[in-house]
């Protein structure tokens, strides 16, 4: 049961991954076409660019799911990769904490990050 | 492909746990004759010069399965692999890799036959009166044949084994061959037993590790497709997860001719002309 869930959100995180880093290559390498996200400048990466999709709440949820769907998806990648080193039970357990561990901690980092910055731009 | 030789060297590797515990490759040259498959190679070395040499195989025409080698780097049936069908020569001949060594070219296949078994492969249904004593036919139709009909060819060689890199590295992964004859039986329309199966297949014994390299329906001598088999079937698990899926109710029994009733808009057949 547990391989056949950890498989399944692998699947759905991949989806998310697709849409939303989609979205962002949309936003950084289409910004002739699809100006609307860059109001300040038809470059992306200008500083008022930035602070303008930083206010959107949009951004910020995006932000997060993103980073939370490519966090599990890799490290769930990882996890295979490091399993088929040929570990034995023990040595699995240790691997999957250490790398839930690892994910949560980066997870709540990075959101933080990302709600700091959108706090930020909002109060410029 | 090489052109018919007059000659054939065999490098064999021999292993015997009583006599030779550490494995040894071994060289014979025998006379080359028209059709000569590998297994017929091994034959005559076995018949004129090493009378210890142990192999398994059977019908020698591909079909019992028992034959399977790694023949020149590829997993093959011995009895289905003519000499003028290899690269090249010599013909080197070692048992199927990811197995243990019983003796010479003889694999220990009961890891195997054991993830098999722990996938239930035969129909699962509550009709158990029925099962035991079979009243009739349960229907199916050409379309659900199709389904599942390809992975029947199986014969259960262990060549899709040898071949599976992450059987190669994974003790806990079922392989290819068990995989694909749950599938078999999960896409079967006659069969019940899905959820029984999945108590198994959603763990680590699987499909989850599988990354699709390929190289088990290359190297099927029957032309199967375990690969697809898998992908089949970790997309009916992700379905069954997100309770998008829902095995429909295995068929029934066909109602014998005798006890079938003739649809009305079909005509009765006209009187026999002859024979009357």
């Amino acid at each position: 049961m547990r391989d056949q869930a950890l498989w399944t959100w692998h699947v759905l995180a991949g989806l998310v991954i697709a849409v939303l880093l989609g979205l962002h290559m949309t936003i950084m390498h289409l910004d002739v076409i699809v100006g609307v996200f860059n109001p300040a400048d038809p470059h992306p990466i200008e500083w008022g660019n930035v602070v303008a999709r930083a206010r959107q709440g949009f951004f910020l949820v995006s932000y997060v799911v993103l980073l939370g769907a490519a966090l599990f998806h890799g490290l769930y990648g990882l996890r295979n990769i490091l399993f088929e080193l040929g570990l034995g039970t023990g040595a699995k357990k240790g691997v999957s904490a250490l790398l839930t561990v690892g994910g949560v901690a980066l997870f709540v980092f990075g959101a933080w990050a990302a709600w700091a910055a959108s706090a930020l731009a909002r109060a410029l | 492909m090489i052109t018919a030789p007059t000659d054939v060297t065999f490098r064999i590797r021999r292993f015997d746990p009583l006599t030779r515990p550490q494995p040894a490759w071994e060289e014979h040259t025998i006379p080359y004759a028209p059709g000569m498959t590998v297994l017929d190679g091994l034959r005559l070395i076995k018949e004129t010069r090493q009378p210890a040499l142990a192999w398994r195989s059977s019908c020698r025409m591909g079909v019992c399965g028992s034959c399977g080698m790694f023949i020149n780097g590829q997993p093959r049936l011995a009895c289905n692999t003519q000499i003028t069908q290899l690269d090249g020569l010599p013909v080197v001949v070692a048992p199927l890799p990811n197995f243990a060594i019983i003796r010479d070219l003889v694999p220990d296949l009961r890891p195997m036959f054991d993830a098999h078994v722990a996938l239930h492969p035969y129909l699962i249904r509550d009709d158990t009166a029925e099962m035991a004593e079979p009243t009739g036919e349960y229907y199916q139709s050409p379309e659900e044949l199709e389904h599942f009909l390809q992975f029947t060819y199986c014969i259960k060689c262990g060549c899709c084994m040898a071949a599976c890199p992450t059987y190669a590295t994974d003790a806990a992964y079922s392989g290819p061959m068990p995989l694909t004859q749950a599938h078999r039986y999960n896409a079967d329309s006659r069969d019940g037993g899905f959820a029984e199966r999945k108590a198994v297949l959603a763990g680590e014994q699987g499909p989850w590790k599988c990354h699709y390299a390929g190289e088990c329906s290359r190297a099927c001598p029957k032309g199967v497709d375990p690969a697809r088999a898998i992908q089949l079937m970790k997309r009916q698990l992700v379905f069954a997860y997100l309770r998008l899926y829902a095995q429909p109710c295995p068929s029934k029994v066909l109602p014998k001719p005798t006890e079938m009733k003739r649809r009305p808009d079909v005509p009765e057949a006209p009187a026999p002309t002859i024979g009357t």
